[in-house]
């Protein structure tokens, strides 16, 4: 159900090379690759193919039409909207600015982002409703804000993946000696070459957003992940039905940013797209 | 030294109008810029230490230096990313310090590729333009017209990956002029390249910023290039100006040990000073430059082609080596047992100087300079 799992976890690889490796794979792959490969694949195929045959095909047919599912779909569609809008804005000028001025505390907000995933949900939320002003409580506004905090983690390692592969110093140095300023810099230089890393960390957030539980049952929001849950109650394979149509949302949205992300690639001699890099392959020598 | 430059800048203008650069210097007027006692403190390091700087409209001068002498500190407070402790930058007579980098109007060219991946060669060097809210028909013509004349006309459509390292600069050097900055700020950026592109370029940035009389400042670490392509050299150590002068003068007659050794190759050969103002070396008594302690044990500094070498049986010296240079040819020879010494000598005659030749290592009696005795 949580499509978060679909996400491979890229490593950043840099500059050329990658040719020659890859050729020495295709001549030589060896059979015990092929035994993981196959192992891996029944692992994450096989409760697919179950939850197929136990939802069967004509629940994909009227999953739509059951009650609450567009009204959850459409919370869920916002708070992704809401959440990335206020990460990225949030993320991207702290991180800049920390690449650029403050190198020291690169790791100590590093450190910082990753407190969500070593605090358990249950516990921040709890926090949060004793504190919470009461108008924000009955919003929706309140879980986009607790996704803010939840997707931090994915959404500044992905960006910060990003920054490593530019040259921050001379770009915004250039833009600026040519009259540009702060926020031209951020938009027009830096942005642009960002792209990769901005469609990661929205993908990161978005499936996030369409998979957590805890907190939005917590805050008795109806989202899509708590109506899947309810109804299952209900109709168990309906339910099913509508995890699926999720994971294939989020798989869409993955195969999205690997399409754009290798194309800017092409285009401005980029390195390969990964989910949490936007590495660029080494400019070639004179 | 430091305190004389804005003399020597005038003198230098005149040496540079002579090169033929003199009617387009006159179409355009530079603008002059001044470095006041610059100090600036890293923690412990003192990158600059009271540097002071004339640059006269036009001129291009180049800071050269070991690492860490603060040239690259001194370029980055003139384009306003750092900011100095003490004293002032001037342009045209004007305090600059508050000015933020975005408002000084300076081209920079840097040393690590700076040109926006984003973006192809045309729309790199028309950045600049966008920001002055140039039209687009303006703005392409102009970047254009740039890219033209640096000699990549043809690569304009292209993504800075697409270029080589050389071209790379080139546009670079192009964004930096399109904004017709009235100081052109240079930081090593020949350092990236190879050695048969750097020599095209030093050329070529050297031609385009006579043509438009742009105020420039280079920073290197390459004598050769700051020699091939300054009208003044200011050579720097610990934070300080040693000597500023042109790049003849700045060989011919260097103001400190420090100088000689860092510029060309310098000789060191142990001799006594007699008081009166002339020291023994090599057996002979030659007059020795102003400044020198009156007496003691002193390392003359002399230039390769400053020594003569005849070979002689019972000469001071033995040939230990040979390199060919062409017409010339650089004789390594070792006097007194253990100091080795250099020497150029015409490659004719020294085809008769095999390693193991006995020969007379000679000093002409013009005045030298020396250096404490190198232990």
């Amino acid at each position: 159900m949580a499509p978060i799992s679909a996400l491979a976890v890229g490593r950043r690889k840099h500059g050329a090379g990658g040719g020659e490796s890859a050729g020495r794979r295709r001549t030589s792959f060896p059979v015990w690759r092929w035994v993981i490969l196959l192992i891996a694949g029944v692992y994450f195929l096989l409760p697919l193919y179950a939850a197929l045959r136990f939802a069967g095909i004509h629940a994909f047919g009227t999953v739509f039409v059951q009650p609450g599912f567009w009204p959850a779909l459409w919370l869920s569609a916002r708070l992704a909207i809401i959440t990335t809008a206020i990460t990225l804005a949030l993320m991207v000028p702290t991180a800049v600015y920390v690449h650029l001025r403050l190198p020291g505390l690169r790791r100590l907000l590093e450190g910082i982002t990753i407190l969500p995933i070593v605090i358990p949900p249950v516990v921040l939320i709890v926090g949060v409703l004793q504190v919470s002003p009461g108008a924000l409580k009955a919003s929706p506004w309140l879980l986009g804000l607790e996704y803010v905090i939840l997707g931090m983690p994915f959404a500044y390692r992905a960006i910060d993946a990003g920054l490593r592969s530019l040259d921050l110093k001379t770009l915004t140095e250039a833009s600026s000696s040519l009259g540009a300023g702060w926020l031209t810099t951020l938009w027009r230089v830096l942005l642009p070459n960002l792209r990769t890393a901005l469609l990661s960390a929205t993908v990161l957030i978005v499936a996030l957003v369409f998979g957590e539980f805890t907190m939005a049952s917590l805050d008795l929001f109806v989202t899509f992940p708590v109506w899947i849950v309810l109804f299952d109650q209900l109709n168990a394979n309906m339910s099913v039905a509508a995890s699926i149509f999720a994971l294939v949302v989020v798989w869409l949205l993955l195969m999205l940013i690997v399409v754009v992300g290798t194309r800017q690639a092409r285009r401005t001699g980029g390195g390969q797209v990964n989910l949490f890099t936007a590495a660029r392959t080494d400019t070639k020598g004179n | 030294m430091a305190t004389n430059a804005a003399d020597a800048a005038t003198n230098d203008s005149g040496v540079a109008g002579i090169a033929g650069a003199a009617p387009a210097r006159a179409a355009r007027a530079g603008t002059s810029v001044s470095l006041r006692n610059l100090t600036r403190v890293f923690g412990k390091t003192r990158a600059l230490d009271g540097m002071s700087l004339e640059i006269a409209p036009g001129e291009l001068v180049a800071l050269l230096g070991p690492s860490g002498c603060g040239k690259t500190t001194a370029l980055r407070i003139v384009a306003g990313f750092e900011t100095a402790d003490h004293g002032e930058v001037l342009i045209e007579g004007k305090d600059v310090s508050p000015v933020p980098a975005a408002k000084r109007d300076m081209g920079m060219v840097f040393q690590s590729y700076s040109l926006f991946p984003n973006m192809n060669a045309l729309d790199n060097v028309g950045f600049g333009l966008r920001m002055r809210r140039a039209s687009g028909t303006r703005r392409r013509q102009r970047a254009g017209e740039l890219l033209e004349m640096v000699g990549l006309s043809a690569q304009a459509k292209q993504f800075p990956h697409q270029l080589s390292g050389g071209q790379q600069q080139r546009v670079a050097l192009a964004r930096a002029l399109a904004i017709e900055p009235r100081v052109l700020l240079l930081d090593e950026p020949l350092s990236a390249l190879d050695a048969k592109v750097r020599l095209q370029l030093r050329e070529q940035i050297r031609n385009l910023q006579q043509r438009l009389g742009t105020t420039t400042l280079f920073v290197t670490h390459d004598q050769e290039e700051a020699l091939s392509m300054a009208d003044r050299v200011g050579v720097m150590k610990n934070g300080k100006l040693e000597q500023i002068a042109a790049p003849s003068e700045l060989y011919a007659k260097p103001a400190t040990a420090f100088v000689a050794e860092f510029v060309g190759t310098m000789n060191r050969l142990p001799g006594d000073l007699n008081g009166g103002g002339t020291v023994t070396v090599l057996g002979t008594a030659v007059p020795v430059q102003d400044g020198a302690p009156e007496s003691g044990p002193v390392d003359v500094l002399v230039r390769p082609e400053g020594l003569t070498l005849a070979p002689a049986p019972n000469g001071n010296g033995i040939v230990s080596n040979r390199t060919f240079l062409g017409a010339s040819t650089r004789v390594t020879v070792l006097i007194s047992g253990d100091t080795e010494i250099q020497v150029d000598v015409a490659s004719t005659a020294a085809a008769a100087m095999v390693p193991g030749t006995a020969v007379q290592v000679a000093l002409p009696p013009t005045p030298v300079l020396v250096a404490p005795r190198n232990t």
